[in-house]
C-alpha cells in the first residue's frame, strides 16, 4: 500500500544519497565526470539554489492560520469601489453573481437544500482562501495585478456582502484571524474506507440481481446534448430555401491583410477578459468594441466610464487608430486616471493587428 | 451483383497518391474528422475556464492520442517555451533550489501510463441522465505514457531533512498560468508515485497538457495534475486552495462535505455500441467494447449486462490490467435484434466493486458534483440506437 510505497521511497532515497556520496569520490578524483556536482550535498547536484527575491516572488500562498499575510488593510468601502470596477461584470455589484459566473454572497441555509448555493459566505471553510485566490488569480485576465491592500478591501467588501462583519470593520494582517466563515466546521475528511469501501467490496451478484427492471429516466427528454456539427449543418442546410444570388459578394472595400486580422484575433486574448467585440457583443468589465473607429470616446450608453474618458467624449474626441495606438501602447501615460488596468500592449506590431481585428469583427 | 468497388478501376488504384512531407505533422485522414474534443457550452461562464470532451466513443484500445484528449482549463491554455521554464521547489527543504528544462532532462527518467480523470467526469448525471454519449457522460478522461522524473528525485535533490517527520507534511504544488492552479498532495503520496513529466505518448505535452511540464498524479482526480508547474512547497500543512476548499469537495445531502477525496474510485463504460455509436449492421456478431479503470490499481474483472442488471456475464479483458491505467473489456456476443439495456461493472485488486447509481446516491445525495463513478445504462432499440438512460 501506499504507506509501504513511502517507506520503500524514504531507503531508495538513501540509496540515491550514497550513489551521490560515490559519484563525489569520482569526481574528486577526476573520474570521468564534466563538471563536478556544484551543491555539495544534493544527489545529483543539479539545479541552482533558488535566491530569496525569487522565493518571494512566487511563494505568496497564504495558510488557513493566516501565515503568508502580508502587512496592509482594505474598509469595505474602498472594497466596493475597487469590486464594482474590477469584480462586477462577473461577480455583480453586490457579488450576487452574473451569468454562469460563481455567486460569492448570500446562500446561507441552502447547503442542504435540492439547489445549494455554494459562497464564500455559506461554503468556504477558511477567509485564507479567498484573500490567496483573489489576490493569485483574479481579476480574470489581469491576475497578479491587485496589491495587497486592493485584496484586503475586496475581502472586506465581501465579507460585507456576505453580512459577516459591519461596514466600519477594517481588515488587515492583524484582524484577518478575527473572522471566522460558518462553514468551517461543515467538512469531513474523506471517510469513503469506512462508510463505502466496506460495502463495496463484496463478489457481485451475478444472476436473478432484480425482479424486473423499467426505464425511469430518458436522457432524451432533457434534450441537453449539443448537436455534432453534421448535425447542425444539416439542419442549415434544410433551412435555407433562397438560392444564392450569384456575384452578390463583391468586395466593396480595400480588403484587409487576412494574416494580419489573424494575428489580431490571437493578440485581442490580452483584452478578451474585460472586452467582447463582434455579434451579440456587451459591456463587461470594459465596454464593448463594435464600431469603436469613428466612436465618440467614452460614448457607449450603460457603462460606468472615468471621467477622462466622458470627458474626451464631450470635448468632442473620436478613437482613431492613431488615437487607439497611444492608448493601447501607454494606457495610463495617455488616459491618466482611466479604469482601464491594463499595462498596454507589449508588442507594437501587435497593435496594428488588434486594430484590424476589431474593424474586421466589430464594424457596424 | 459483383461489387463495383471490386471490378471498376478506382481512382486510387490508378492514378498517384501524395508524397512524403505532405503534411510534415500527420493529420488523421479527412474520413475521420468527427473524432473530435468537444464541449457543453452550457456548462461554464466562459471557454477560456471550460473543459472539455474526449471522444472516447471513436477511440479504441487504451492509449488516447494527445490531440484529442480532454482539456480543461482554469485561465486559458498558455504558451511557455522551454527557455522560460523554471521550476522551484522551497518551503522545508535543506537547499531552496530553481531547476531549468534542461536540467529535468538530466534527471534519471522514467515511463508509465496512467489514466488521468476530472473529478467531476459523469458529474452531469447524478440528478439523471442528462447527456447523450460516451463522450459527453464519460470523457472526462485520458491515458497517455508519461515520460518524467519521479517528484521524490526532485525533492530528495532539494533535500528532506529539514522537514522532519514526513507524517505531517505536504507539498504545494502550483502552476505557472493566470489560475496559478494549486493543489496539497501528501508527502506519502509524493515520495510515491508522483512523476513531474515533460513528454507524453512519445512526444512532447500538448500546450492544452501543461507544455513543457505537468505533474502525474496516477489515479487521484485530474485537477491535482498541475500543469505548467512552476513550484513545489514543502509545508507543514495543507494551504487550502480554492481548488480543494470552494471546489473539489463533494457535498453530500446533509449539508456536509467530504474534502480530500483525492482516489478515484473504479469505474466502467461501453464505449461502443452508446448514443454516438449505434448499432448499424443488424442482427448477429456484435463487438460489445468499453474502459475500464481504478485509481487504486489494477481492474481485475469486468462485467456486462444487457439486461438492466438481472444477469451478468464477466467480459473479456483485451489484457491483463495496468495499475491506475485504463483498461480495455469486449464482451463478444450474438445480437438478435432485441432491445437490451447495457451496463458494465468494474472490479479492482482491492476488491472494489462499482456501485449503482442508486447506491452513490443513498450515500451521498444528488448535490456531490464530483466522483460520480455509477454504472452507466445504455438504452438500445430494435433499430440498434442507443440512449442514456436509468433505470429500476
Amino acid at each position: 500500500d501506499a504507506v509501504a510505497n513511502a517507506r520503500a521511497a524514504e531507503a531508495e532515497i538513501e540509496v540515491l544519497a550514497a550513489e551521490r556520496d560515490e559519484l563525489q569520490v569520482i569526481a574528486a578524483a577526476g573520474g570521468g565526470l564534466t563538471q563536478p556536482a556544484p551543491v555539495a550535498e544534493a544527489v545529483y547536484g543539479l539545479g541552482r539554489e533558488a535566491l530569496p527575491e525569487e522565493i518571494a516572488a512566487w511563494d505568496v500562498d497564504i495558510l488557513p492560520d493566516g501565515r503568508g499575510l502580508p502587512v496592509g488593510s482594505g474598509d469595505v468601502w474602498t472594497g466596493e469601489e475597487i469590486f464594482v470596477e474590477q469584480c462586477a461584470a462577473c461577480h455583480g455589484d453586490f457579488a450576487e453573481g452574473s451569468g454562469n459566473w460563481p455567486v460569492l454572497a448570500g446562500g446561507f441555509g441552502t447547503l442542504s437544500d435540492e439547489d445549494p448555493v455554494k459562497t464564500i459566505g455559506s461554503y468556504w471553510p477558511y477567509l485564507s482562501t479567498s484573500w490567496d485566490y483573489i489576490n493569485r488569480s483574479m481579476p480574470f485576465g489581469n491576475a497578479g495585478t491587485l496589491s495587497a491592500d486592493d485584496t484586503y478591501a475586496i475581502v472586506a467588501y465581501i465579507l460585507y456582502s456576505n453580512d459577516l462583519i459591519d461596514d466600519d470593520f477594517v481588515l488587515s494582517n492583524e484582524t484577518f484571524m478575527d473572522v471566522e466563515l460558518p462553514n468551517a466546521g461543515g467538512f469531513v475528511l474523506d471517510d469513503r474506507a469506512d462508510t463505502e469501501y466496506t460495502v463495496w467490496r463484496a463478489e457481485p451478484c451475478m444472476t436473478g440481481c432484480k425482479e424486473g427492471v423499467e426505464i425511469t429516466m430518458h436522457a432524451s427528454v432533457v434534450d441537453v446534448t449539443p448537436e455534432t456539427e453534421e448535425e447542425a449543418a444539416a439542419e442549415e442546410a434544410a433551412v435555407v430555401t433562397e438560392p444564392a444570388v450569384e456575384g452578390a459578394a463583391v468586395e466593396t472595400e480595400a480588403a484587409v491583410d487576412p494574416a494580419l486580422i489573424e494575428a489580431g484575433q490571437s493578440a485581442f486574448r490580452q483584452c478578451s477578459a474585460c472586452h467582447e467585440v463582434g455579434e451579440n457583443a456587451s459591456n463587461r468589465t470594459g465596454p464593448e468594441l463594435n464600431g469603436l473607429l469613428g466612436r465618440s470616446i467614452g460614448s457607449i450608453d450603460g457603462f460606468r466610464y472615468s471621467s477622462v474618458m466622458s470627458d474626451a467624449g464631450e470635448a468632442g474626441d473620436t478613437w482613431t487608430a492613431e488615437a487607439l495606438d497611444a492608448f493601447l501602447t501607454d494606457p495610463r501615460g495617455v488616459m491618466s486616471g482611466t479604469k482601464m488596468a491594463f499595462r498596454g500592449v507589449r508588442n507594437p506590431e501587435d497593435i496594428a493587428a488588434i486594430i484590424a481585428y476589431i474593424q474586421s469583427v466589430g464594424s457596424e | 451483383a459483383p461489387d463495383p468497388a471490386i471490378t471498376e478501376l478506382q481512382d486510387w488504384a490508378s492514378y498517384l497518391g501524395v508524397g512524403v512531407d505532405e503534411t510534415p505533422y500527420g493529420l488523421p485522414i479527412k474520413f475521420e474528422t468527427d473524432v473530435v474534443r468537444r464541449s457543453v457550452p452550457w456548462l461554464t461562464a466562459s471557454p477560456i475556464s471550460s473543459i472539455n470532451f474526449t471522444p472516447i466513443h471513436a477511440l479504441e484500445g487504451t492509449i488516447t492520442p494527445q490531440g484529442c484528449a480532454f482539456e480543461r482549463h482554469h485561465s486559458g491554455a498558455i504558451e511557455l517555451s522551454k527557455d522560460d521554464y523554471r521550476l522551484m521547489i522551497n518551503g522545508l527543504v535543506d537547499r531552496p533550489l530553481v531547476f531549468t528544462y534542461a536540467d529535468l532532462e538530466r534527471l534519471p527518467r522514467e515511463n508509465h501510463v496512467y489514466f488521468c480523470e476530472c473529478a467531476a467526469n459523469t458529474g452531469m448525471e447524478w440528478a439523471g441522465a442528462q447527456l447523450n454519449g460516451a463522450q459527453f457522460t464519460h470523457g472526462m478522461i485520458h491515458n497517455m505514457e508519461y515520460t518524467g522524473v519521479p517528484l521524490r528525485t526532485l525533492l530528495a535533490e532539494a533535500g528532506l531533512d529539514a522537514a522532519g517527520d514526513f507524517a505531517d507534511k505536504w507539498v504545494y504544488v502550483e502552476g505557472a498560468d493566470a489560475s496559478s492552479n494549486g493543489r496539497s498532495i501528501p508527502m506519502e503520496k509524493a515520495l510515491d508515485d508522483v512523476l513531474v513529466a515533460f513528454k507524453a505518448n512519445g512526444e512532447a505535452l500538448r500546450m492544452e497538457h501543461g507544455y513543457p511540464v505537468r505533474l502525474v498524479v496516477p489515479g487521484w482526480e485530474g485537477n491535482m495534475w498541475i500543469k505548467w508547474i512552476r513550484r513545489i512547497e514543502v509545508t507543514d500543512a495543507a494551504v487550502e486552495s480554492r481548488e480543494e476548499t470552494s471546489k473539489y469537495t463533494d457535498l453530500h445531502e446533509d449539508g456536509v462535505a467530504r474534502k480530500w477525496t483525492w482516489v478515484m474510485d473504479a469505474k466502467s463504460i461501453i464505449t461502443s455500441p452508446s448514443p454516438q455509436m449505434p448499432i448499424t449492421h443488424g442482427t448477429g456478431p456484435l463487438v460489445v467494447s468499453g474502459l475500464a479503470w481504478s485509481g487504486h490499481g489494477k481492474i481485475t474483472r469486468v462485467d456486462v449486462s444487457i439486461d438492466g442488471g438481472i444477469t451478468w456475464e464477466t467480459a473479456r479483458l483485451g489484457k491483463q490490467g495496468d495499475t491506475k491505467a485504463l483498461t480495455r473489456f469486449y464482451y463478444d456476443m450474438d445480437w438478435d435484434g432485441r432491445e437490451m439495456l447495457m451496463q458494465a461493472r468494474a472490479m479492482d485488486d482491492t476488491g472494489y466493486v462499482q456501485p449503482t447509481k442508486d447506491q452513490l446516491r443513498e450515500m451521498r445525495g444528488e448535490n456531490s458534483v464530483y466522483h460520480n463513478n455509477c454504472i452507466q445504462t445504455w438504452f438500445v432499440n430494435e433499430e440498434g440506437v442507443a440512449e442514456n438512460v436509468e433505470v429500476s
